[in-house]
């Protein structure tokens, strides 16, 4: 992945990453080789609401729209990740993803994230914390 | 008058409303799409004659597609074209199914003379024309009395064009930066496989180039070491293209049963001539896979790093790419996103990835895939650049579950671009139930509009193959999955009834099967 010039400046990228976090500089660069990257087109649907199949997906540059039968319901930004809930549970995709201008992503195929996530558990870790706080902050609301 | 030196030389420079470049499989598809079309076109290649990267590849002369002679289809027929990867499309019956006609029994995958010739063959059959020794040497945007356009420069004059198809592959040798880099060479460089005899050779690179060559020198070289940072993955284990495929997978049997060959992952650090070494190589490694650093002394180091795509000038003029390969950021169409008017066919084709469910590719960048895109493109070009309507045939009701039960079942289209290409039929408020045809999903499921149902075959990484209806009621899209069956007959009774119960839903005058 990448020109070698291409990849460090993408590793300069994720090791800011909350998720990576915890990562030493060799591991992050055996985890960029374990992605791809993809380009999206401004207003381009990355995810949609109700198919299957979807990946999981770190934005490196740009923002994404999430939104519910239409409506948005959160704007997502440079290290914010998505797709994760649908893969773990095994379910359709709950939103859509829209590319909010050009926007660079990793991306992780489904069957894929397992194995990921069980092979890096500091990755782990660090995004159930991140479950956490949605959790927190949607049960917040709800009260 | 014209040029009495070269009085066959056709599509002299001038204006026209498309131009194609490239005259490898992708450039010779679109072109004779267009032309199926009424697309009046020229199309330019800087080869002296058909098949693009056959002409040379793959370096071992055998391809990785196949082409069964003996099918479960009749040859000819469009059935056919599932088990027939490499011949191109076309609606005379001499100019169909051409490759098996030329193989000569020894493989069902074709010999890289095999398809060369099948696709030579093409051109003849279809009086295809190309100007050859043309090339491609610049592309600037224009406004004049034609409206916007393109100017293409090459090296036999200026051509000026409504629409430009780019089909020139991703065939340009791509050597990352490094230090040492200049020791090593590319794949497009490799020697006569002779040369390697006795000799240590480290491969950097574990995709489809590097095993091919591995393979192609197990019998040559003394020591081959494949290495990237991430481990080799293989199409039997990914149940896709992604990945080694299988005729390649022998270095790697060598290497888990202690044969010599060694498979590292391990990122590159540097290259250096060995001291007092006669000529060797130091290559100096950094394990990813949480080991410990690695010096190598070998003989030759190739470069297995792939390829980028030659896009000459079109970035500077406003065609955003992206990625190792530089593939054009495109439309579910294979337009370019950021400079309209500008479309790839062939392997670049491959840039519109299409929704990659379960991590599952298109085959977009092979010739079984990209044929079918090439065609939907020239429709596309056809009707959106050029006003022509293209048929929306009326389809009868009680004709629908039989037609998409025959599509699943032998539609090559889907067979070959699982989850990518989709087979739509629309109500249409005026002309009642139409055929759309074939388009991509991706754009089936983000232009909305009338109620309509889309048909494909998906695959979702466990090996299963199995029919997908999307249907879009009152702008709604459902994905509704049939059970896979395992010797996958989609058109029985079983299918037809799921089939039926989906579509009624759309359509309520269908009656649901027994």
């Amino acid at each position: 992945m990448g020109t070698m010039i291409d990849r460090d400046e993408l590793l300069d990228a994720i090791a800011g990453f909350g998720l990576f976090a915890d990562l030493s500089a060799p591991q992050l660069e055996g985890i960029i080789h374990v992605f791809d990257e993809r380009m999206f087109a401004d207003g381009e649907t990355v995810v949609h609401q109700g198919l299957s199949g979807s990946g999981f997906f770190i934005i490196v540059d740009g923002e994404a729209l999430v939104l519910v039968d239409g409506a948005e319901r959160a704007r997502l930004a440079r290290g914010d990740f998505f797709g994760e809930v649908s893969i773990l549970l095994g379910v359709p995709s709950i939103a859509d993803v829209v590319a909010a201008r050009q926007m660079r992503c990793l991306v992780l195929a489904g069957p894929r994230v397992e194995p990921f996530l069980v092979g890096n558990p500091k990755v782990m870790f660090r995004m159930l914390q991140a479950q956490a706080r949605r959790l927190r902050t949607a049960n917040r609301w709800g009260t | 008058m014209g040029d009495l030196t070269e009085p066959t030389r056709p599509f002299p420079p001038g204006a026209y409303p498309v131009v194609v470049i490239g005259s490898g499989p992708g450039g010779l598809q679109i072109s004779y799409s267009l032309r199926r079309l009424g697309i009046r076109h020229a199309v330019i290649s800087e080869d002296p004659a058909p098949g693009g990267m056959f002409r040379r590849w793959p370096f071992f002369q055998r391809l990785l597609s196949w082409t069964k002679p003996h099918a479960p289809a009749p040859r000819g027929s469009r059935a056919y074209e599932r088990y027939d990867w490499n011949s191109l499309l076309a609606d005379e019956p001499e100019a169909r199914a051409i490759q098996p006609e030329l193989m000569d029994g020894s493989s069902y995958f074709p010999s890289r003379p095999e398809m060369e010739a099948n696709l030579t063959r093409f051109v003849e059959r279809t009086g295809l024309e190309v100007r050859f020794g043309c090339r491609w040497t610049g592309t600037s945007q224009v406004e004049d009395a034609e409206g916007s356009g393109f100017i293409v420069n090459t090296t036999d004059g200026d051509y000026r064009a409504n629409a430009l198809v780019v089909a020139v592959g991703v065939a340009q040798p791509f050597s990352p930066p490094g230090i040492g880099m200049e020791y090593t060479h590319h794949y497009a460089d490799v020697r006569p496989a002779e040369s390697y005899a006795g000799r240590r050779v480290l491969m950097l690179g574990k995709q489809n180039s590097g095993f091919e060559l591995a393979n192609g020198l197990l019998q040559w070289a003394r020591q081959i070491i494949l290495t990237s940072p991430s481990s080799a993955r293989f199409s039997v284990q990914t149940r896709s293209l992604a990945g080694v495929r299988a005729r390649y997978v022998q270095p790697y049997e060598d290497y888990v049963l202690g044969g010599g060959v060694a498979i590292l992952d391990a990122a590159l650090a540097r290259i250096e001539r060995t001291e007092g070494g006669d000529g060797s190589l130091t290559v100096h490694l950094r394990r990813t896979d949480g080991g410990g650093d690695l010096a190598i002394e070998v003989d030759d180091v190739i470069a297995a790093t792939g390829f980028v795509t030659p896009l000459l000038d079109l970035p500077s003029i406003g065609c955003s790419v992206s990625g190792r390969a530089r593939l054009p950021l495109v439309t579910p169409w294979w337009e370019s996103t950021t400079l309209p008017g500008v479309y790839f066919a062939g392997t670049i084709g491959q840039a519109a990835k299409g929704l990659e469910k379960h991590g599952v590719p298109a085959n977009s960048g092979a010739v079984h895939g990209g044929r079918y895109n090439a065609r939907a493109l020239a429709g596309r070009i056809a009707s959106t650049q050029f006003g022509v309507e293209l048929p929306r045939p009326p389809i009868a009701l009680e004709e629908l579950v039989d037609t998409i039960a025959t599509e699943l079942a032998e539609a090559p289209e889907l067979w070959h671009q699982r989850a990518y290409l989709a087979r739509v039929f629309t109500i249409d408020p005026v002309a009642g139930l139409v055929d759309d045809g074939v388009e991509p999903l991706t754009h089936t499921l983000a232009v909305g509009g009338d109620d309509a149902i889309a048909v494909t075959l998906e695959a979702d990484g466990t090996g299963a193959i199995y029919p997908v209806l999307y249907t879009r009621i009152g702008g709604e899209i459902v994905e509704r999955n049939l059970e896979a069956d395992p010797l996958l007959r989609y058109a029985g009774p079983e299918a037809r009834r799921a089939i039926s119960q989906i579509v009624r839903e759309v359509v309520p005058g269908v009656a649901i099967e027994a």
